[in-house]
């Protein structure tokens, strides 16, 4: 097993949001400032290394006829973890990512790698494949994330780079990017830009447009 | 797989044993990280308060900043102090929705759109050096365009002048009805006068207050591009210190009776 290949593979060419278009909800939730953003990467990227993790070791065990209901338990017992420790130590991110750590638990990048890696391969390597999975999702989100904050109100980070009208500055904010939709359009050029670069991402049309034949003419 | 693995025994052993381990680690979690949590909350809650009435330094610990803070129950109808309810327990929003502990109101009194009002209300009395009434934080909630505004208001020591104004939870718009966050905005509220003549006068108007005007004491910037969030904080600022909200307290603390 190539551990480079399994970290990495997930971030370009085999990216949870930009090729199997899943999780795509909560990158439109959390995405408007990155400080939420880094957090929610966080949490999802361990809540998906444990759960393959936790599976993957269990995998022997589970009856295949209530494999899918294990598989949401275990996800849902480490998110409720997780959220509980945040609400511990970072409070008031907590509370701006509100429901959406809660939300994690429906999130198909979780669920899809548990049934299609970690019941198949040994613990290390699906906890491996777990992190390269976070890590794919989380690069789309800081790309995201980053845009959305620099333009949507001149800031990284909470610290000021873009000096705003509003504050005496020059910049005139991009409202729409502090809105959900303006994700779906960002996540749309990069789904493109990767697409341009790997050529072989690109889907077969499920429809091709016919030839056009001359009708006969009749005698 | 065998045939051993999906017996009906075996899916039952394997369900069992998962959830018994699952919700041991759940519960362990909540109950060994709840005292932190609880901590968090009652900081989180403190520091907007102070935030409220201009009174937050980064640099001091909330617990410090708050020991010039005391925590009362009023009650809303009368005015006075209550004694007999304890303000570290009484959970406001709790009260609000229980028909034992609030009434409902009616479509012209809510103006604020809350629909149940808490019989009680606690209010934060924030002492001066000399140790005489410096401010006083009253708890406000209302309607928005999305959501319910949560927040404070602050007078100061003559119930009339506001000292600050700040909200702690709300769902409206970022950018647009989310600028009531906004520090420029909240900059606006100290200084102006909420009574005239016995009548709550603050308001909330669009545009730009004239500073010629005569009601310019009166009156604050509505937010551009957020007409319907500026009308509920209008709204919601008018009830809470009108007839049906803290008026009678606030005419009794004026005079020394509350």
């Amino acid at each position: 097993m190539d551990v480079k290949d399994t970290l990495f593979t997930p971030v370009f060419k085999n990216n949870p949001i930009a090729l199997q278009i899943l999780g795509i909800c909560s990158a439109l939730a959390v995405t408007s400032s990155l400080k939420v953003t880094v957090v929610m990467c966080i949490a999802l990227t361990l809540v998906t290394a444990f759960s393959n993790l936790f599976i993957s070791m269990i995998r022997g065990f589970i009856p295949s006829s209530i494999r899918i209901i294990v598989q949401m338990t275990i996800i849902a017992s480490l998110v409720i973890v997780v959220d509980q420790i945040l609400k511990a130590v970072a409070y008031d991110i907590s509370k701006q990512l509100s429901v959406f750590v809660g939300l994690i638990i429906t999130n198909c990048i979780v669920m899809g790698r548990a049934e299609a890696y970690a019941m198949k391969n040994p613990p290390i390597p699906s906890f491996l494949d777990g992190i390269g999975n976070g890590l794919g999702y989380s690069f789309v989100l800081l790309v995201v994330g980053t845009v959305r904050e620099l333009f949507g109100s001149g800031k990284l980070f909470g610290v000021e780079i873009l000096p705003l009208v509003t504050e005496g500055g020059w910049y005139t904010p991009n409202g729409l990017l502090l809105l959900p939709p303006s994700a779906f359009f960002l996540i749309g050029l990069l789904i493109w830009g990767i697409r341009s670069w790997q050529k072989d991402q690109v889907e077969a049309p499920d429809y091709v447009i016919a030839q056009h034949t001359p009708v006969e003419e009749s005698a | 797989m065998s045939s051993n693995h999906e017996s009906l025994g075996r899916v039952i052993t394997v369900a069992l044993v998962l959830c018994i381990v699952c919700s041991v680690v759940v519960s362990a979690a909540a109950v060994m990280l709840k005292p932190e949590q609880q901590a968090n909350k009652t900081r989180d809650l403190k520091r907007n308060i102070l935030m409220a009435a201009g009174l937050y330094e980064a640099g001091l610990t909330i617990e410090e900043q708050f020991e010039r803070v005391t925590t009362r129950v009023v009650d809303i109808e009368t005015g006075h102090y209550v004694d007999d309810i304890d303000p570290v327990t009484f959970d406001a929003r709790k009260a609000a929705k229980d028909p034992s502990q609030s009434v409902k109101l009616s479509a012209d009194e809510d103006t604020a759109k809350i629909q149940r009002r808490a019989n009680h209300a606690l209010v934060y009395l924030v002492d001066g050096e000399d140790g005489s009434l410096d401010k006083v934080i009253l708890p406000v909630h209302g309607y928005g365009l999305w959501s319910t505004l949560y927040g404070f208001v602050a007078l100061e020591a003559d119930a009339n002048t506001i000292a600050g104004l700040g909200f702690y939870e709300h769902g409206e718009t970022p950018g647009l009805g989310g600028e009531v966050d906004n520090p420029r905005w909240k900059a606006l509220w100290p200084g102006k006068q909420v009574y005239r003549d016995g009548e709550v006068a603050i308001s909330i108007i669009k545009g730009n207050v004239s500073p010629e005007s005569a009601q310019a004491s009166w009156q604050v910037d509505g937010l551009s591009g957020a007409t319907l969030t500026s009308k509920g904080v209008h709204n919601l600022v008018q009830f809470w210190l009108g007839q049906d909200g803290f008026e009678t307290y606030l005419t009794n603390l004026r005079s020394g009776e509350a």
